[in-house]
């Protein structure tokens, strides 16, 4: 790990009106590490990724991104064109349904090249090549490579969306309930897969979730939101194991044992 | 003559037109929105096409107007004596001698020359809109140059058909920045897009769009590096004048699987057979 984060959000702030999304959220995110955010419905962690990801203009604070060319920069000051650059090259973004992120009147196959092209790449060889690749790392089968993702399973939907994010080698990903919607042992595949794509890559990632488990497996580091606030953020065996806060007590207290 | 403004639209609408038409030769490619108006004709027919014609139409023009390159087509025939009747103007079937050119579907195969104006039909003139519904978000695309989603187009039709099999309405890239839809043209006729003496109009009635091409600009087809553009065209001569450079109609003669390929450029055709060309199929 190095000295400098590669992502510190500070102070962030969203109000719906009177209303209050997420308030005064501050944290670092290091190169390499995924940081779990929890909370119930409604406790303001979807509103915070999509403050940090540039889909939502917070009222307040500043998300500072070390960019690979120009040092640490704040995303919230810089241009549109520059915030989709960095969009499509160093970030990516995983919904929790994953016919939000995909398009689903395009073969697999342009679904993963889509970000390629739209960096530039012109070799339809080449981009098949790494669509087929990509396939193949997220347990896709390549004789589904010119398949739509209609013709595709809730969880190989998600398993492409994955694959269409990460083909250009983005450095943060950020994933909202990547396994909501998603039955126990579809999940279970899907998170040892993000877990070794994570590791494999060096990816730091934030990842949303209301599943304890999820965090569990993935987080080395977790925040704990409830009404817009975090109240309560460490590492996660830490917080899991011996939660200080009563919200936290009755989170990790509320998991059915089976 | 008298019951009509000259060339049917009043004098305010046309400046209206002619204002969108100077800021789409100053920006080609983009796509300047305009108040089109109702014109006597149902949308899908050129209206589009006849509103840009009309602003820039004078008493001395010689007006030419081809559908799928044939001046005899009800399309042709019905524009043609609309602006005989609204404007007086002269007509005329030969592409050298005239100066505004409505086209639909095509560009005549006799090159354009400087002072000519060639007004096309367009009916979507937006070339993201079948990948992205969103206006909004198209005009973004636009502005900011993110023209990856065209390419996942031509991607499309190479995984599916071996090939880009997008034969018309080809996307097409001016003076490296706007991508721009050329209308419902065959992709035979891009190349002669490029570099073009005469002014080239696009007149988008329903959607309310026109954009433009100044003379010599310079266009380029959307590729692959691997899966160049080509410019097809049936494989055979013109059945009536033998010419194998034009772009051909397939015409089936009887019901025993006959055919005969003839250029859909009628102008150029007679033209030849007057020269003397013949082809097999000629009488």
């Amino acid at each position: 790990m190095t000295d400098t984060a590669l992502l510190s959000v500070r102070g962030v702030t969203k109000r719906y009106g009177a209303h209050i999304g997420c308030a005064d959220v501050s944290f670092d995110l290091y190169p390499g590490e995924v940081m779990g955010i929890v909370g119930e419905s409604g406790s303001g962690k979807s509103t915070l990724l999509n403050c940090m990801a540039g889909h939502l203009e917070p009222d307040a604070g500043a998300v500072v991104f070390d960019t690979a060319v120009d040092g640490p920069r704040d995303t919230l000051l810089m241009s549109e064109p520059e915030r989709r650059m960095l969009s499509r090259t160093d970030w990516a973004f995983v919904h929790q349904h994953a016919r939000d992120g995909l398009r689903m009147g395009v073969s697999a196959g342009g679904n993963v090249g889509e970000r390629l092209m739209a960096v530039g790449a012109r070799h339809y060889g080449d981009i098949r090549g790494s669509a087929i690749d990509w396939l193949g790392r997220v347990e896709i089968n390549e004789a589904r490579v010119d398949d739509r993702p209609t013709t595709f399973s809730g969880g190989m939907q998600q398993r492409l969306q994955i694959a269409r994010n990460l083909v250009t080698g983005p450095r943060l990903v950020f994933m909202d309930e990547p396994t909501g919607g998603l039955d126990v042992s579809v999940q279970a595949r899907l998170l040892d897969m993000i877990r070794s794509l994570v590791r494999d890559m060096g990816l730091s990632a934030i990842i949303v979730t209301h599943d304890l488990a999820v965090v569990r497996l993935l987080a080395d580091r977790l925040m704990v939101m409830k009404s817009g606030h975090v109240v309560e953020a460490g590492l996660t065996d830490q917080v899991l194991d011996d939660p200080k806060h009563a919200y936290t007590q009755l989170l990790v207290s509320s998991i059915l044992q089976v | 003559m008298t019951d009509y403004n000259f060339a049917y639209l009043d004098e305010q609408t046309k400046r209206m037109i002619r204002r969108a038409i100077l800021k789409g030769l100053a920006v080609p490619g983009y796509q300047v929105p305009f108040a089109s108006r109702e014109m006597p004709m149902p949308y899908g027919w050129g209206t589009g096409g006849v509103q840009v014609s009309a602003a820039v139409m004078t008493t001395d023009d010689q007006f030419k107007v081809i559908d799928q390159g044939a001046d005899d087509t009800t399309n042709a025939v019905s524009i043609r004596s609309f602006f005989e009747r609204t404007a007086g103007v002269a007509t005329t079937t030969q592409t050298a001698e005239a100066t505004v050119i409505q086209t639909r579907h095509r560009i005549p195969e006799r090159d354009l020359t400087e002072g000519q104006i060639l007004v096309y039909q367009v009916p979507i003139p937006e070339p993201l809109r079948f990948l992205e519904p969103r206006e909004s978000e198209t005009r973004k695309m636009h502005s900011l140059e993110e023209y990856g989603l065209m390419h996942v187009k031509l991607y499309e039709d190479i995984s599916r058909h071996g090939h880009i099999a997008t034969s018309y309405a080809y996307p097409v890239k001016v003076e490296g920045r706007y991508v721009m839809d050329p209308s419902p043209i065959p992709k035979f006729d891009n190349p002669k897009l490029s570099d073009c003496p005469a002014i080239q109009l696009f007149g988008a009635g329903r959607e309310q769009r026109i954009y433009a091409l100044p003379p010599y600009t310079q266009v380029v087809s959307l590729d692959f590096e691997d899966h160049p553009f080509v410019a097809s065209k049936a494989d055979h001569p013109c059945g009536l004048c033998g010419a194998e450079d034009s772009y051909l109609d397939e015409v089936i003669i009887d019901d025993a699987g006959g055919r005969m390929f003839v250029c859909s450029d009628t102008d150029y055709c007679t033209a030849r057979q007057a020269d003397g060309f013949k082809g097999k199929d000629a009488a």
